[in-house]
């Protein structure tokens, strides 16, 4: 059976506190940490972006599996913040990462569900036998425009995985995608800041489709929600994921380790990949796990998993999503944020 | 840096790879085809580990135009486990406080942009481990 092999994850340290931003526009900054649940959100440096977050995230997911990179037959990188609008950036990241030039390379493009989209294309290259080990990752450094609701949320940060059959860490017992027409979210060529349909980017958008990939996976594998230790949905907020659980009847217990989100922000394209990689580093062997994204447009992916003996003893070769979220870290202001999203236009 | 060389030196930039050579041990890197040690040419290609500590440090508060963003930052030479030293810029961390001896990991980074619509350029960068 296919499964992770190796998983990694990247954060950047600089963060941004939500009082800060509400601070900024006026706003109150105890209500947006109630009504959002957001404390604070990772920033990407000048020097960070998609290519450098997935390389950070890959060298983790190498250094877990313990293999020749080399190996690796396919890398895709799932992000809606690519630097390049022409020149993937997974041949940046299988060049830095050693395992070009024998490898398939796409980057892949669904809002924030790019990162799952890419590890279902390279599971299923894994499981049908085209590769020996494959490589999904989702990461992105979010843009959210200034004095908008997305503002307080849009972050950075990924999470890269390889599939492969030898020694998984978790096997994958099914996955499963639910996908439509909605344009709850979106950007259209050319512009610099995502718009979004308001309210409307909730119940007919991500609540439909997490809840309907998740019955369905639930359906198809004979799980109850209470079968599973850990569960990651997607992380637009910390609300909408807490909310979701409860609908399906999970308890916050069950979702507490991979809810990132209200330290993190949402990383969009990494959000709950990152959620993902966050359960792996605490599951104990046995443990049953659920992930389901959300990307704008829309749609959800579902995996099942299910963690394995040899977890525990790999989690230690890589940095941990807690020792990112809780380690060193610079917090900015508003000025300092501006200049590091290159919000400020400057002369040539 | 035009972008011919940038990508010749793909291979000691992103991977850290240098030379090791056979014949006296000496690690040179960027990697060469001759030891500048004992003229041998028999040399092995090896990647450095991702981590060292800083030898030497300043801060350049006057930068060149491309780098005006990022000033003041810590330029420092970092030497590696192997004995290679890399000339880096030590991010995440006030400049200031970034000493000799300092531990640093090297983080894959954006060094520079070649203009507005230049390829991008990456190598690698010294991290404080604390």
């Amino acid at each position: 059976m296919a499964g992770i092999v190796g998983y990694g994850a990247y954060i950047p340290r600089n963060r941004i506190r939500s009082e800060e931003i509400a601070r900024q526009w006026g706003k109150d900054p105890q209500a947006i940490e109630r009504g959002l649940l957001l404390k604070e959100k990772s920033v990407p440096g000048l020097d960070e972006d998609t290519i450098t977050i997935s390389v950070a995230a890959g060298r983790g997911a190498v250094d877990r599996a313990g293999i020749d990179p080399a190996l690796i037959g396919a890398v895709y990188v799932g992000s809606e913040s690519h630097p390049y609008a022409v020149k993937p950036s997974g041949t940046v990241v299988s060049e830095a990462l050693g395992i070009a030039p024998e490898v398939r390379v796409a980057d892949f493009e669904f809002a924030c569900k790019a990162g799952t989209e890419a590890m279902l294309v390279a599971l299923a290259l894994v499981e049908s036998g085209r590769v020996e080990y494959a490589m999904g990752i989702g990461a992105d450094t979010s843009q959210g425009a200034p004095n908008d609701a997305l503002e307080f949320s849009a972050s950075a940060g990924g999470a890269a995985f390889i599939f492969g059959n030898q020694d998984p860490l978790a096997d994958v017992l099914d996955a499963y995608s639910y996908t439509s027409d909605t344009p709850d979210f979106w950007r259209r060529e050319g512009e610099f800041y995502p718009r979004h349909g308001g309210r409307f980017t909730g119940e007919p958008a991500y609540f439909k489709h997490v809840l309907a990939a998740t019955r369905a996976i639930l359906e198809s594998t004979g799980y109850k929600p209470s079968d599973f230790r850990h569960v990651v949905f997607h992380m637009p907020n910390g609300k909408f994921p807490l909310t979701a659980g409860k609908q399906l009847g999970f308890t916050k217990e069950q979702l507490e380790v991979g809810w990132v989100v209200p330290q993190m922000g949402n990383t969009y394209s990494g959000s709950s990949p990152t959620g993902l990689a966050a359960i792996l580093d605490v599951a104990d062997p046995g443990d049953l796990i659920l992930i389901t994204s959300f990307g704008s447009g829309a749609g959800s992916d579902s995996f099942v998993l299910r963690a394995t003996d040899l977890l525990p003893r790999r989690v230690g070769r890589a940095p941990t999503v807690r020792s990112m979220l809780e380690g060193p870290r610079r917090y900015l202001t508003y000025g300092e944020y501006a200049k590091y999203r290159e919000k400020i236009i400057l002369n040539d | 840096m035009p972008s011919p060389r940038y990508w010749r030196e793909i291979p000691n930039r992103y991977r850290l790879e240098a030379a090791r050579c056979s014949a006296c041990g000496a690690v040179l890197f960027p990697p060469r085809s001759i030891c500048a040690q004992c003229r041998s040419d028999q040399l092995a290609r090896f990647q450095l580990s991702r981590k060292g500590k800083v030898v030497t440090t300043t801060v350049v508060h006057v930068p060149p135009g491309e780098f005006l963003m990022e000033a003041p930052y810590a330029m420092a030479v970092v030497e590696t486990p192997e004995g290679a030293r890399l000339m880096v810029q030590v991010v995440d961390c006030d400049p200031a406080e970034v000493r000799p001896d300092m531990e640093v990991s090297l983080e894959f980074r954006l060094i520079r942009r070649e203009g507005h619509s230049g390829i991008l350029c990456y190598g690698h960068k010294g991290v404080p481990v604390a």
